[in-house]
């Protein structure tokens, strides 16, 4: 037993746990909590948080971090509707792949810098955003951006197929298609392998470079995927959209039980940790409790998780 | 003298680089080299330097301290209701204000080393309760501080700014003298080499404390000048510094793995990150186009710091430790 | 002199026993130091010879048993507590601060500094001791990772020596240090042992524990076998009393290499940077050849260049006939070239500790063009004798041997063409070592090359023909058949003449 809770396989479960007993405790005081309705909303909502945690993931195993992910998300927000606005159809037909093709580009440069320049990606991937902020002033004017969702976007958002969330559905699948490319050529291993250790890694006939490339081009896609499905809900892409989903993504990845270090983690932890704090947001909203004690509360539950993670663990810190 | 400047390369590069900038700013404001120029110029500066400086002691022991800004929000509103009245009231509140700050750095420490958790989540979920707690004080921007006292702090003494000196002061007086303490010694051996430290002996728990400590109540004292400046309690300056004060320890030289750099190469980055924006604003380039050249000039300072590494011949030497 | 061995001893460890997972490092352990005596310590690597000074300098604490200062009970929580008793450690490691200067590292955590600016520390009497050990041109000002190795051991020694020990214990204190240095510290700690201070002292070169010690202590595998006076006992028993064994079972009959053997790797005038000039060397399918010198002679920079580490190098490498020039570890190991390389560290470049032993296996083989599949692996792992739990446990569980063997069968399964190996046995027991020796003279039966850098002279002399010895970027001289023994390869490494008048005795290592 003891095992069995100190296993990685637990860490993945804990979140998931956590998040049915806070739905189960606070569906005493607010039984709406329980309807399918609300439930199924709250999917709705998480995946929009779920796909750009998915690609974070990646790049915190390897150790590293992107920070990049708010402008990345807006950048890839405005491409899209900007594109999809234009109401030309073969400009409307390619607006969501341009914006992943934006993410991937922007995964590159990080990559680049992190890789090849061996910048530390917390510095670096800051100076990438401040620089797709300033692309987007100069491209915007500042103003909200012009254009619009395409109906494809909005369906995405909005929509639902047999009363499950099409942004659920979304995420689910993006889930399962990172799941076989973690398998596929040892990708999934050589992420941790990096994480735990990249010399050794290097040294055993491992481009590590590649994969490190890999893990922040796929990062910027899942952010890029983000600004779509945000924007198709908005219809609108708008200014510092992006801002709110840094350090919600990295929180959800921590506590969905991945080593901030690097070289431990799962893709379905992250799952639990971005259904944990979209609950958490939620319920504290439906209390009609006010930002200050959100923020408060939000940071407490936080630091809470990750003691009993210590403790858990008892010698391998978060 | 030699010898000084090889051994602080990166400062005084960033030194010269900031002088630099400087002049270029003087030059193209269009009221030139002023007092008045210089003196709004310092008070920005040294609103991000405090900032960075508390960034620094954090980074210093391979740290990292994601809620310098909240810090900053919540000592501001603190500030906003505790700096007015008497002269007395004003001193004790002062002291008050940084105490405040000292016990946020603090609780982040406690975490830290007792939780064993690391520093980068920790201080991202502190972060979120310190700024939590500053809306509870100001849900909205308000308050007000004794302007007399704001004005003492913000304007200048014989043609320079008060800012420039209260930023002199505080290297001469406070890090010079830290830096050749035990705990000064003591802290650089912790991000350098911890299991060589704690092998000759040093209370690394403690001083690590001591370090996210210093760091709160530099953040403190960076939140108290931000009130001196603004003369308002605002719960919502955090996120802009914090980011900020990273950028700026790496400007100044600060390795983030810990062990190297120093508070003056914190505070030079600082001023570094400012000027540049500040010329940007009166440089007559378009507007619109200032923030992207702003990213650019960042991320072209940081990668010209790693070039060296490109050229390497040895592959082994790019995994540091 | 007589040391009297009947009094209180100074330190005493009785029972202790220090277990990390499933590994014993030491097992109830009987052992005392006593005032004014220089006590060696010998075991072979992994005997539990560091673990046993760490104990006593409290960076880790015992999982049995009691140590007694003194003659009382005494819990070492800390190198801090430690330091207090007046037990001082020079830690092989090395405990400097890299970015510190000389100065700073020197008063750290000094007796009497506090966090204040109180220094009471005597600088003038660190200046004194370094200078009394040839130190005369170490700067304070000096940053420490600026300094050679050498010069960094003497800093630790005279930090050591600055904090007035009542305990010395030096942990391959000079293995960096050249002759004269190195008597001018034995000058100073017999000084020591004359003022009454005990010293510890744990060292590969025998002559210097001829020359210094007063009482030998003699471990294996993490149990102390027995203490003596210096000179009761000589070399060869000595040495039986480490390996458990007498030497020449240690080593197989090494098989000769067929002459017509074909060529696997010939490397032609290679040089690189300032640090290789014209290496030359060719090793046949069936040879161990071997790479000797002393530490940063290039000889590992060979392995470098061989596995596509260095860039702007010079000289040809042919492997198969075929011209290589791997610019990376993938490209080195990749299925056209196979070359393969186990490296001495294998801690932090062999292996990815935090791992499971299944995901070490597999990291090399993944993305390979041989796609070894499972059964290889477990042949492999029945043929080393592996030992372990499961397949999931992390490597860092297991012993130093075995997680070499790890290492080895991570690379063996992508059948290599030729294998390079830094130091496979550094830090592993006994009859893991014989295990590697047999398994390497079988696989050179079968064809494979192999190229065996080490630093002990019984490998080489026993396991590869011929030898290169290195110095200073260069072949000085290549041993084979009759003149490969101990003083050639000393008198190689040293860049000397070998002497008319016969071997030094008892150097196995440099």
């Amino acid at each position: 037993m003891a095992a069995f809770l100190r296993s990685s396989r637990f860490d993945a479960l804990f979140p998931f746990l956590m998040t049915a007993a806070m739905i189960v405790a606070s569906a005493a005081f607010y039984p709406d909590i329980l309807s399918a309705n609300y439930l199924l909303q709250q999917l709705q909502i998480a995946s929009f948080l779920g796909v750009i945690a998915l690609g974070a993931t990646l790049v915190i195993l390897l150790g590293h971090i992107d920070l990049s992910v708010p402008w990345t998300l807006g950048g890839a927000a405005i491409v899209c509707t900007a594109l999809a606005g234009t109401g030309h159809p073969i400009l409307s037909a390619i607006a969501i792949p341009a914006a992943l093709l934006f993410g991937a580009l922007v995964g590159v440069i990080n990559g680049f810098g992190v890789a090849v320049f061996r910048i530390p990606s917390m510095v670096w991937t800051l100076a990438v955003n401040s620089i797709l902020l300033g692309v987007a002033v100069l491209n915007t004017g500042g103003f909200n951006p012009r254009g619009e969702a395409s109906s494809l976007m909005s369906a995405l958002a909005t929509g639902s197929l047999l009363g499950v969330p099409a942004g659920f559905l979304l995420w689910m699948g993006l889930l399962a298609v990172l799941l076989w490319l973690l398998r596929r050529g040892g990708f999934g291993a050589y992420l941790s392998a990096v994480g735990c250790n990249e010399k050794a890694t290097y040294l055993s006939g491992v481009n590590t470079s590649r994969v490190v490339f890999g893990a922040f081009m796929l990062a910027g896609m899942c952010s890029a995927l983000g600004g779509v499905l945000l924007a198709g809900y908005a219809n609108q892409a708008y200014q510092s959209m992006g801002d709110p989903y840094l350090l919600p993504t990295i929180a959800a990845v921590v506590i969905g039980g991945t080593s901030i270090l690097g070289g431990r983690g799962t893709l379905i932890g992250t799952v639990g940790g971005v259904l944990f704090i979209t609950l958490l947001s939620s319920i504290l909203s439906v209390m009609q409790i006010g930002e200050a004690w959100r923020n408060i509360v939000f940071g407490t539950i936080i630091i809470s998780m990750l003691l009993v993670q210590t403790l858990k663990s008892k010698g391998t810190p978060a | 003298m030699l010898e000084l400047f090889r051994a602080n390369r990166r400062e005084c590069s960033a030194a010269v680089v900031l002088a630099l900038l400087l002049g270029a700013y003087l030059y193209t404001h269009p009221r030139g080299a002023s007092t008045y120029v210089l003196t709004i110029w310092a008070n920005q500066c040294l609103i991000l330097a405090l900032a960075a400086m508390a960034q620094f002691f954090v980074v210093l022991v391979r740290g990292i301290d994601l809620s310098v800004g909240a810090i900053m929000a919540l000592t501001n509103t603190f500030a906003s209701y505790v700096l007015g009245g008497t002269a007395l009231g004003i001193a004790a509140g002062s002291v008050a204000v940084i105490a405040l700050g000292t016990l946020c750095g603090l609780v982040n420490g406690l975490i830290v080393v007792y939780g064993r958790i690391q520093p980068i989540i920790v201080t991202l979920a502190t972060g979120s309760i310190f700024v939590g707690i500053a809306l509870l004080l100001r849900p909205t921007p308000g308050g007000s501080i004794n302007y007399d006292f704001a004005d003492a702090m913000t304007l200048d003494v014989a043609g320079i700014p008060t800012a420039v000196l209260i930023g002199v002061a505080l290297v001469v007086v406070f890090w010079l003298p830290l830096r050749r303490t035990g705990l000064g010694r003591a802290m650089y051996a912790i991000g350098s080499s911890e299991q060589a430290a704690f092998q000759s002996g040093i209370a690394v728990n403690r001083v690590r404390l001591c370090a996210f400590a210093l760091g709160g109540t530099f953040a403190g004292l960076a939140g108290s000048y931000f009130s001196h400046v603004t003369t308002t309690g605002d719960a919502g300056i955090a996120p802009n510094f914090t980011l900020n004060s990273i950028a700026a320890v790496v400007l100044g030289g600060v390795a983030l793995r810990g062990g190297v750099g120093t508070l003056i190469g914190a505070l030079i980055g600082a001023c570094i990150l400012k000027t540049i924006s500040s010329l940007m604003f009166f440089s007559g380039l378009p507007p619109l186009a200032q923030p992207f050249i702003e990213g650019m000039v960042l991320a072209g300072a940081i990668a010209i710091g790693s070039l060296g590494l490109l050229r390497v011949s040895d592959r082994l030497l790019v995994f540091s430790r | 002199m007589t040391i009297d061995r009947t009094g209180t001893a100074l330190i005493r460890l009785q029972g202790v026993s220090k277990h990390y997972g499933a590994t014993a490092a030491l097992s109830e352990v009987d052992f005392a130091c006593h005032a004014g005596e220089v006590h060696a310590v010998l075991g072979e690597n992994g005997a539990g010879k560091s673990t046993l000074m760490k104990l006593m300098a409290g960076v880790i604490r015992p999982s049995a048993g009691e140590i007694l200062v003194d003659g009382a009970p005494v819990t070492l929580s800390s190198p801090a507590a430690a330091l207090a008793l007046g037990i001082v450690c020079m830690f092989q490691e090395l405990s400097l601060v890299p970015d510190l200067s000389v100065r700073e590292n020197l008063l750290l955590g000094a007796p009497g500094t506090g966090y204040g600016f109180r220094n009471p520390t005597d600088l003038a009497a660190a200046r004194t001791t370094l200078d009394a050990i040839g130190g005369e041109a170490i700067r304070f000002a000096t940053r420490v990772a600026d300094l050679p190795l050498a010069e960094q051991q003497q800093v630790e020694i005279t930090k050591a020596l600055i904090r007035r020990p009542r305990l010395l214990i030096l942990d391959e204190a000079t293995s960096a240090l050249n002759a004269s240095v190195v008597d001018k510290v034995f000058a100073l700690i017999r000084r020591q042992r004359d003022e009454g201070v005990a010293v510890l002292f744990i060292s590969h070169r025998f002559h210097e524990i001829e020359a210094l010690a007063d009482t030998l202590s003699v471990f294996r595998n993490g149990r102390h076998i027995e203490t003596m006076r210096n000179g009761e006992h000589d070399y060869p028993h000595l040495i039986q009393l480490m390996i458990g064994q007498p030497l020449s079972n240690l080593f197989p009959v090494a098989a000769p290499v067929r002459p017509d053997a074909p060529v696997v790797l010939d490397i032609e005038r290679l040089g690189w940077s300032d640090r290789l000039h014209a290496v030359s060397l060719s090793v046949r399918a069936g040879q161990v050849v071997g790479l000797g010198g002393l530490d940063g002679q290039g000889q590992a920079r060979v392995m470098h260049a061989l596995f596509g580490l260095l860039r702007h190098t010079e000289g040809t490498v042919r492997l198969g006939g075929e011209p290589i020039a791997p610019d990376s570890p993938k490209a080195a190991t990749a299925e056209a070239v196979g070359l393969a390389w186990v490296p001495e560290d294998r801690k932090s470049d062999g292996l990815v500790l935090a791992q499971s032993i299944a995901e070490n296996l597999h990291l090399a083989s993944l993305g390979h063009g041989s796609r070894p599949d499972e059964a290889v692996f477990t042949r492999l792992m029945e043929r080393l004798e592996l030992t372990y739990r499961e397949l999931s446990q992390p490597v860092a569980d297991l012993s130093g041997g075995n997680q070499q063997k790890v290492s080895l069968i991570k690379w063996l399964a992508l059948s290599p063409r030729c294998l390079l190996l830094s130091d496979p046995t550094r830090g592993i027991d006994v009859k893991t070592k014989a295990q590697i020796y047999r398994l390497l003279a079988d696989l050179a039966a079968s064809g494979l090359a192999i190229v065996l850098l080490s630093t002990d002279f019984e490998e080489l002399i026993h396991l590869c023909d011929p030898v290169h010895v290195f110095y200073d970027g260069r072949i000085v001289d290549s041993l084979s058949g009759e003149r490969l023994d101990a003083s050639n390869i000393v008198a190689a490494s040293l860049n000397l003449h070998a002497t008319a008048d016969g071997p030094d005795p008892v150097t196995r290592h440099a």
